[in-house]
C-alpha cells in the first residue's frame, strides 16, 4: 500500500492517457472542406433556381394557365406558350416507360438469373455499361438511321413514335444496369430457400426476387425516366420541332405518327431568340420542366414505398 | 452397381420395426450414395463416399470445417445444381432411382427432399406466405389455411404466430424463423428432411427446441442432418458418419472423406477408426 500511495493513483493515469490530444486541427480541417464542397454544390443550385424562378414566375402571374395551354411559337411572345412541349414530353414518356422498363428489366433477370458466367457474358455485361455511357447525341444519330429512316413505313419519319423509341434505347443500358445491381442485392438465402421447397427457376424469381428488387427496380427506371425528360440533343436529330407546330383535331395514337415537340427542346429553342420576351418564357417552360422531374421522382417513391411496406 | 456394401456402411440396416410399425420395411434405405466425389471446377470437395441412409431415422454427418459434410448433404437433394462450377460423380440412388439420372428433374427431387438452411432465411413475406408458398408452386389444390396450421403445429410453431400469420416473418425471433422454415419444408410433405446446422445461429433454448422438434419429426420424416457440434449429434442422431478434410499440400486443397459410419451410440463409445476418436474426444478438429 505505501509503494502504491507514492506514486501517482492508477486512476488518475488512466484517465490522463484516454483524454488523448487536445486539437484534431487535421480533421476539422477536412470536415470544413467536405462541407464547404456540400456547400458550393448547392449554392450552384439554389442561384440557378432563384434565377429561374424570378425570370420565369411573372410569367404564371400575368399569364396562368394560358401559357401551359399556349403554342410552340418563335414570333409572338404574348401567345407562345408550352402546351405542345408537354403533350409532347408525356407522349414520349410513354414510350419510354413502354419500351425500355420492360426490355430492361427482362433483359437485367436473365443476365442476372438465368446467363451462365461465360466469358461472353460477361463481355455482354461490360458492354451495357459501356452503352450507358455514350454520348446521347449518338443515340440521336442512330435514332435517325433506324427510326426516321431505316423503319419510317412504321413510324412514320420523324414522329413522336421516332423520338420514343429512340429515348428508349437511350435509357435502356441505365435501366438494365440497375435493374441487374438491384437483382443481385437480393440475398442467395432467399433464392436457395425457394429453391429448397421445389419451386422452379421462374417461380422464385417471380414470386421472391423480383419482389424485393422492385424497390431498387423502380428507382432505376425513374432514374432514367428524370434522364429521358430532361434530353435535348437526340430529341434535335431526331426531329423534334423547333418551329411552329400544327395541331389538328387527331386523336390519341394518330398522335404518336405526327411531328412533336419536347419541353427541353422548347427551352433550347427560345433560349436561342434574341427577343428578350422570350428570356421570361424560357425561365417559365425551365420551371414545368422542372415540376414534370420531379413528379415524376415523387411517384416512383410513392411505388417504391408501397412494395417495402408489403413485405 | 450395388456397391453399397463396401467398406463404410456398417450397421445401416438396424430394426425399425418394432418402434415404428406403420413404417416402410425395415432395412430398405432412402438413399445410397456410392463412390461419389463432388468436384467444384478442378478441386475435389469430397471423394470416394459411400454410405446408406435409413428410412425414419436421423442421420447426422459431423466433422471438422471444409470436410464436406455440407457437399454431401447438398447432394441428396441437387442443390449443389445451382453452383455452375459443382459437378458430381458416382451414385446417389434415392429409393433405388438414380438421382443423377439425365431425365429426372431437380425441381421434383426438391419436392420429396426438403432442405432447412444453416441460417434461417425466411421469405421477406408475412408468416403465411411462407408456408403456403411450396403447396401453391407444387399444385395444391385443397384447404391452405389447413396446410398452414397443421405445418406450423408440427414444428412447434402454431401457438406463438397463430394470431399473427398475416405479420412479416422477418419480425420474429431466431430460433422462431427457423421453426418457420421447418414449417415451410414439412409444408410440401416431403418425404426427407435435410437440415445443415440448422441450429448454429441459435442460443442454446432454441436449439433444444429444434433438437426436440427433431425427435418428432423422425416418426414421419427421414432427417439428414449436419452439425459441427458432437454433443448435438449424440443427442439426436440414431446414426452418425464421420467426415475429415485431406490437406492436399501441393494445391492446398482440401478433399473431405468419409471415415466411420456407424450408430450413433457406437461412434461416441467405441469408434474403430482412431481420427474418430481423436474428435469426439476433442483431440481434434
Amino acid at each position: 500500500m505505501a509503494i502504491a500511495a507514492k506514486g501517482p493513483r492508477t486512476s488518475d493515469v488512466v484517465a490522463q492517457q484516454l483524454r488523448g490530444r487536445s486539437t484534431d486541427v487535421k480533421g476539422i480541417i477536412f470536415q470544413a472542406a467536405l462541407l464547404f464542397a456540400l456547400l458550393l454544390s448547392l449554392l450552384i443550385l439554389l442561384v440557378l433556381i432563384a434565377d429561374v424562378a424570378r425570370g420565369g414566375l411573372g410569367v404564371f402571374q400575368e399569364r396562368g394557365g394560358e401559357f401551359l395551354r399556349g403554342r410552340l411559337t418563335v414570333v409572338s411572345p404574348t401567345t407562345a406558350g408550352v402546351g405542345q412541349g408537354i403533350v409532347g414530353s408525356l407522349l414520349l414518356l410513354i414510350f419510354v416507360v413502354l419500351m425500355a422498363f420492360p426490355v430492361g428489366v427482362a433483359a437485367a433477370i436473365y443476365l442476372e438469373e438465368y446467363a451462365s458466367d461465360t466469358r461472353f457474358n460477361r463481355f455482354i455485361d461490360v458492354n451495357i455499361r459501356n452503352l450507358a455511357g455514350v454520348p446521347s447525341i449518338v443515340y440521336g444519330l442512330l435514332g435517325l438511321v433506324i427510326f426516321v429512316q431505316v423503319l419510317a413505313p412504321l413510324t412514320g419519319g420523324k414522329t413522336v413514335m421516332a423520338g420514343g423509341l429512340t429515348l428508349a434505347i437511350l435509357v435502356l443500358p441505365i435501366v438494365i444496369i440497375t435493374s441487374m445491381e438491384a437483382l443481385r442485392a437480393v440475398p442467395d438465402s432467399i433464392r436457395e430457400a425457394g429453391f429448397g421447397v421445389g419451386a422452379t427457376r421462374w417461380e422464385v424469381i417471380r414470386s421472391h426476387v423480383l419482389p424485393a428488387a422492385a424497390p431498387g427496380i423502380l428507382t432505376g427506371t425513374v432514374l432514367s425516366i428524370s434522364r429521358a425528360i430532361g434530353e435535348t440533343a437526340p430529341l434535335l436529330v431526331v426531329g423534334a420541332t423547333t418551329g411552329l407546330l400544327a395541331t389538328g383535331g387527331r386523336g390519341f395514337f394518330e398522335s404518336f405518327r405526327e411531328g412533336y415537340t419536347a419541353l427541353p427542346v422548347v427551352v433550347f429553342r427560345w433560349t436561342s431568340l434574341p427577343n428578350e420576351d422570350f428570356r421570361a418564357l424560357t425561365s417559365a417552360a425551365i420551371i414545368v420542366l422542372l415540376i414534370m422531374t420531379l413528379s415524376a421522382n415523387a411517384i416512383a417513391i410513392i411505388l417504391r414505398n408501397r412494395y417495402e411496406r408489403k413485405w | 452397381m450395388e456397391t453399397v456394401t463396401t467398406d463404410s456402411p456398417r450397421n445401416v440396416h438396424i430394426d425399425m420395426g418394432a418402434r415404428k410399425p406403420n413404417a416402410r420395411p425395415s432395412g430398405e434405405p432412402v438413399f445410397e450414395v456410392a463412390d461419389l466425389a463432388v468436384y467444384y471446377g478442378p478441386f475435389r470437395a469430397i471423394r470416394d463416399v459411400s454410405m446408406s441412409i435409413a428410412q425414419h431415422q436421423i442421420t447426422a454427418l459431423i466433422g471438422p470445417s471444409g470436410c464436406g459434410k455440407t457437399t454431401m448433404l447438398r447432394c441428396f437433394n441437387r442443390m449443389n445444381d445451382l453452383i455452375e462450377i459443382a459437378r458430381v460423380e458416382g451414385s446417389v440412388r434415392y429409393h433405388g432411382a438414380d438421382l443423377y439420372d439425365k431425365r429426372v428433374d431437380p425441381v421434383e427431387v426438391r419436392r420429396r427432399i426438403g432442405m432447412v438452411f444453416q441460417k434461417p432465411n425466411p421469405f421477406p413475406k408475412s408468416i403465411y406466405d411462407n408456408i403456403a408458398f411450396g403447396p401453391k408452386v407444387a399444385g395444391f389444390k385443397g384447404n391452405l389455411d389447413d396446410v398452414v396450421e397443421e405445418s406450423l403445429q408440427k414444428a412447434a410453431l402454431w401457438d406463438e404466430v397463430r394470431n399473427r400469420l398475416k405479420e412479416s416473418a422477418m419480425g420474429l425471433s431466431g430460433g422462431q424463423q427457423q421453426r418457420l422454415c421447418i414449417a415451410r419444408c414439412i409444408a410440401v410433405r416431403p418425404d426427407v428432411i435435410l437440415m445443415d446446422e440448422p441450429c448454429s445461429a441459435l442460443d442454446p433454448i432454441a436449439t433444444g427446441r429444434i433438437e426436440d422438434l427433431m425427435q418428432n419429426l423422425k416418426d414421419e420424416f427421414t432427417i439428414v442432418v449436419v452439425t459441427h457440434n458432437m454433443q448435438q449429434a449424440a443427442r439426436v442422431s440414431d446414426m452418425t458418419a464421420f467426415f475429415t478434410a485431406e490437406v492436399n499440400e501441393e494445391q492446398d486443397r482440401r478433399t473431405g472423406v468419409l471415415v466411420e459410419y456407424d450408430k450413433t451410440e457406437q461412434m461416441f463409445t467405441n469408434p474403430s477408426d482412431e481420427r474418430t476418436e481423436n474428435y469426439v474426444t476433442g483431440r481434434f478438429g
